[in-house]
């Protein structure tokens, strides 16, 4: 692409983004209603964590569906610690959210080590089975209580303060993800990772250390997952193994990824950012019966089909389709020799 | 000339089919080896232990007299030595650019790599000279998988050239590619052989073969059976017989097949 | 002890003979389509609230009942196919698929959970609560039952693959996609088929496991999960693998909770697919896949 055209494009994109983190930096101040900032910290624990999956999925190919271990033991992290240590209820607390993070990614060595030694559909499935290994320990070990739950010491600081301690606290964690996963998409180490999605023998051929890199994405995608983890116990006040491991949550994760554009940075961000609130308020709205089930599951079918490749790709390849409309004419004419770039858009990965 | 690849009685099974048996075969420096014979003879399985990609049951393999049997891939390409596929393996989804930069071999710790860009001016401008060698400049920021068969082969040459190896093994390069492009893959093999690259190929194209190589290999059901200069390898009744799927007198009896 | 090992072992072998029949769909939708289908656990659950349905409603047996549910499920599973899944491009499709079929899982769930409400129900019949006593055992009627429903099932599905003119196409399918393609057969029409008839077979293991417990629509989470541990145990696509690891699984499972505790009898149950998969990472009797081409 010359740079010329590509440099206006840019500058909108940087633009957007500032625009972007400038509404999520007002939101609790234009909302005060607590109902609607909690949706708010809910919303940012999810968009971080889809943006922490999708480094390592997204980039990998991997499809994982054990993230809420990591979740889960950044929650318990800072439940156990925090209780055992008889943390006073402060902002203190806060400090335990990278230990959070820390813990995660110590987790995803042995999990990683052993999940990664298999590919594709039986990868899915082993990180199903740890997760649920994982959860039935929670259930079952001594110092996790079991089943009756760890409370987590309440915070001192008001009402009004409580929600926006949260928030900007986990847009903190978001802004860490987006950084770590925007770092690792323009490093070598990003490339090597696409290269594996694509043909990972073949990389392997190429002087890639195919087991290092997975590896070391696995655990770097554990921590801003540990780390929301964190913050939701302390958010909740209280966890259960049954909640702090969700199977749902790996789902959700997955699909917010996948519904906004698997391996983009910006998609997992805007999926979660659209699910999510649509989920509390679903789940809000209709307590009672399951019509938020319903609904979630038709909004999403009805997604898939209509933009199989998820919101970001879609809307980018419209907007490549249209650059290349008028570059097309100069391409053919220039060597007949070589057969014109049929270039369906922006790779996959390269979309912002 | 000394011998950079060396391989020493090696022998492969899958199961019940004895895929090479006690084969040996040595590539010359600066020299360009060809492989051929009948589908099934082993050329491709040979390829693969060289490169790492299957252990074999017994046999060594070494590279400039350093003993590489059973490493893995990527540490065969970190020892100098590059291979293409018969079916050519390239990353579909990366720009062809990125293609390139995958295969650049950097010495730095995991935090460097996660940290810095994924390539430098000095890679880039290497990526972009091999690319202007095989002629697919114009195509850098073109998805991999939307080039034809024949410029995959030149984006797999040029990425494998990437790492500067000193042997280069090329599955069928001119297999399923237009005669134009099989001139410029030919032209190129000679360019680098002249700059002292070393090569092995397999080839069915014998015309391709024989304007090519220094040396050919003949294997037949898993063992090579004549080694020479083109000329004598190509006269060898033998060969005849390997492709034409006849007795072979000189056939060990033991070789296990289905 | 002994006593009680051997009976674990003996239920074990029975309910993972139910457990065989409901993998043995799952692993059939794989090995053709190459696809997971994440909502066969919310089949399994379907199908036993409609035998419930049928037996409390309009007080058909269980078993009778299997005239109307299979038929019902089979036409449930053509839909799906034929609305989503052969919708999905063929580039990725592997993880598209557990997307939607999950998204079709959890549809069905809310509406099992408006139509039958969160409450755990359980079938009953003359022959639930009954047992037999052969050789010093206590046998539950049901578990034989249902055992010898999946045995006569399972040989069923074995005719139909290994008998009929269709059954080859789905094993061309099954070895080779594009092979089976190239030689005239009709992929689409067969995967259609193939994905009916493995959803079909839930509708069956569903009736005994809504009899053998009490249920309610998120019982599907476990018996999915499991579900995939034993198809990947068995190696994907593999119909025999499938049966077989059914079978260890289940008597792992047994065991564990009579000789030590049946609360970490589950996680016994995962730490042996880990533990396999460690060795073999393509199961029991999955094809080990070639590291090169």
């Amino acid at each position: 692409m010359p740079p010329v055209a590509a440099a206006r494009p840019r500058l909108v994109v940087a633009g957007a983004w500032a625009a972007f983190a400038v509404l999520l930096g007002l939101f609790p101040v234009v909302f005060t209603n607590p109902t609607v900032t909690t949706i708010g910290v809910f919303t940012l624990v999810y968009m971080t964590a889809a943006v922490a999956w999708n480094s390592f999925a997204g980039y990998s190919g991997y499809v994982a569906l054990g993230h809420a271990v990591f979740f889960g033991t950044g929650a318990y992290t800072m439940a156990l610690v925090s209780t055992h240590w008889n943390f006073a209820a402060g902002y203190t607390m806060f400090a335990l959210v990278p230990a959070g993070g820390v813990v995660a990614a110590l987790m995803a060595i042995p999990f990683g080590l052993i999940a990664l030694r298999t590919r594709r559909h039986t990868f899915v499935v082993i990180t199903i089975a740890v997760f649920f290994v994982v959860q039935l320990l929670a259930f079952n070990l001594g110092f996790t209580q079991g089943s009756s739950g760890v409370q987590v010491p309440t915070p001192t600081w008001g009402a009004t303060q409580y929600n926006n301690s949260f928030y900007y606290v986990t847009l903190g964690v978001l802004a860490f993800a987006l950084a770590i996963s925007a770092a690792i998409r323009r490093s070598r180490f990003g490339l090597q990772l696409l290269a594996i999605r694509d043909d990972e023998d073949r990389a392997r051929g190429l002087g890639v250390k195919v087991q290092r890199v997975k590896l070391l994405s696995f655990m770097v995608s554990a921590v801003p997952v540990g780390m929301v983890g964190a913050i939701y116990a302390f958010f909740i006040g209280q966890i259960f193994p049954q909640f702090a491991f969700d199977p749902l949550f790996d789902v959700t994760v997955a699909l917010m990824a996948f519904f906004g554009g698997l391996g983009t940075l910006s998609g997992p961000l805007l999926g979660a950012l659209v699910l999510e609130p649509i989920q509390q308020y679903l789940t809000l709205q209709y307590s009672v019966g399951s019509v938020y089930l319903v609904i979630y599951g038709a909004l999403f079918l009805l997604v898939i089909l209509v933009m199989p490749r998820g919101i970001v790709p879609t809307l980018a390849e419209r907007v490549a389709a249209r650059r290349e409309r008028t570059q097309a004419a100069r391409l053919v004419g220039e060597d007949p020799g070589v057969p014109p770039v049929v270039d369906v858009g922006s790779p996959v990965g390269a979309s912002r | 000339m000394s011998a950079l690849l060396e391989v020493r009685g090696i022998s492969k099974s899958f199961g019940g089919l004895q895929a090479l048996q006690d084969c040996s075969l040595t590539v010359e420096d600066g020299s360009i080896t060809a492989l051929i014979g009948p589908n099934g003879s082993g050329k491709t399985t040979l390829f693969n232990i060289i490169t790492g990609y299957v252990t074999p049951d017994s046999g060594t393999v070494t590279v400039a007299g350093a003993d590489v049997t059973g490493a893995r891939p990527d540490q065969i390409f970190a020892r100098g030595l590059g291979r293409t596929f018969q079916l050519t393996r390239i990353f579909g989804r990366l720009t062809v650019l990125e293609n390139m930069l995958v295969a650049t071999q950097r010495k730095e710790g995991w935090l460097r790599s996660v940290l810095r860009p994924a390539a430098s001016e000095l890679e880039q401008r290497r990526a972009y000279e091999l690319l202007d060698f095989v002629g697919l400049t114009r195509l850098a920021s073109a998805r991999a998988g939307t080039l034809s068969y024949g410029q995959r082969k030149l984006l797999e040459l040029a990425y494998v050239l990437v790492a500067d190896p000193a042997v280069i093994l090329l599955d069928e390069p001119a297999g399923g590619v237009n005669p134009t492009l099989i001139n410029q893959i030919r032209d190129r093999i000679t360019e680098l052989n002249g700059q002292g690259k070393t090569f092995l190929v397999i080839e069915h194209n014998m015309e391709f073969v024989m304007s090519l190589s220094h040396q050919v290999t003949c294997m037949h059901q898993g063992t090579p059976i004549i080694t020479g200069p083109p000329e004598v390898v190509q006269s060898d009744h033998r060969v005849l017989d390997a492709y034409l799927g006849g007795a072979d007198e000189e056939e060990e009896d033991d070789v296990a097949v289905g | 002890m002994g006593t009680s090992i051997v009976e674990a072992i003996i239920d074990g072998i029975l309910t993972g003979g139910v457990y065989a029949l409901m993998a043995a769909g799952l692993t059939l939708i794989f090995g053709v389509m190459d696809i997971i289908n994440i909502a066969q656990g919310i089949f399994v659950v379907l199908g036993a609230y409609l035998s419930y349905a049928l037996s409390v409603h309009a007080g058909i047996d269980p078993f009778l009942g299997l005239l109307i549910t299979i038929p019902a499920l089979f036409v449930i599973g053509l839909g799906v196919e034929w609305g989503f899944i052969r919708r999905l491009r063929e580039g990725d499709r592997t993880a598209m698929s557990i997307l939607v079929t999950y998204a079709v899982s959890i549809i069905i769930e809310g509406v099992l959970n408006m139509t039958f409400s969160v409450n755990y129900v359980q079938i009953h019949a003359w022959y639930v609560n009954r047992s037999v006593h052969i050789l010093g055992f206590y046998l539950a009627d049901i578990y034989l039952f249902g055992f010898a429903m999946a045995a006569v099932l399972l040989v069923a599905l074995y005719a139909l693959l290994y008998r009929t003119r269709f059954g080859a196409s789905v094993r061309a399918a099954l070895q080779d996609r594009t092979a089976a393609r190239l030689v005239g057969i009709d992929v689409r029409r067969v995967s259609t088929v193939s994905f009916g008839i493995g959803v079909a077979v839930t509708a069956a293991g569903g009736m005994i496991f809504g009899a053998t417990n009490a249920f309610n629509a998120s019982s599907s989470y476990d018996l999915i999960s499991r579900l995939l541990a034993i198809v990947i145990l068995g190696g994907l696509g593999s119909m025999g693998g499938a049966l077989l690891s059914a079978v260890f699984m289940l008597v792992l499972e047994d065991v564990v909770a009579v000789v030590w505790s049946p609360i970490w009898a589950t996680a016994v149950f995962f730490a042996a697919l880990v533990v396999v998969l460690s060795v073999r990472p393509a199961g029991f009797f999955g094809r080990q896949v070639a590291r090169a081409q």
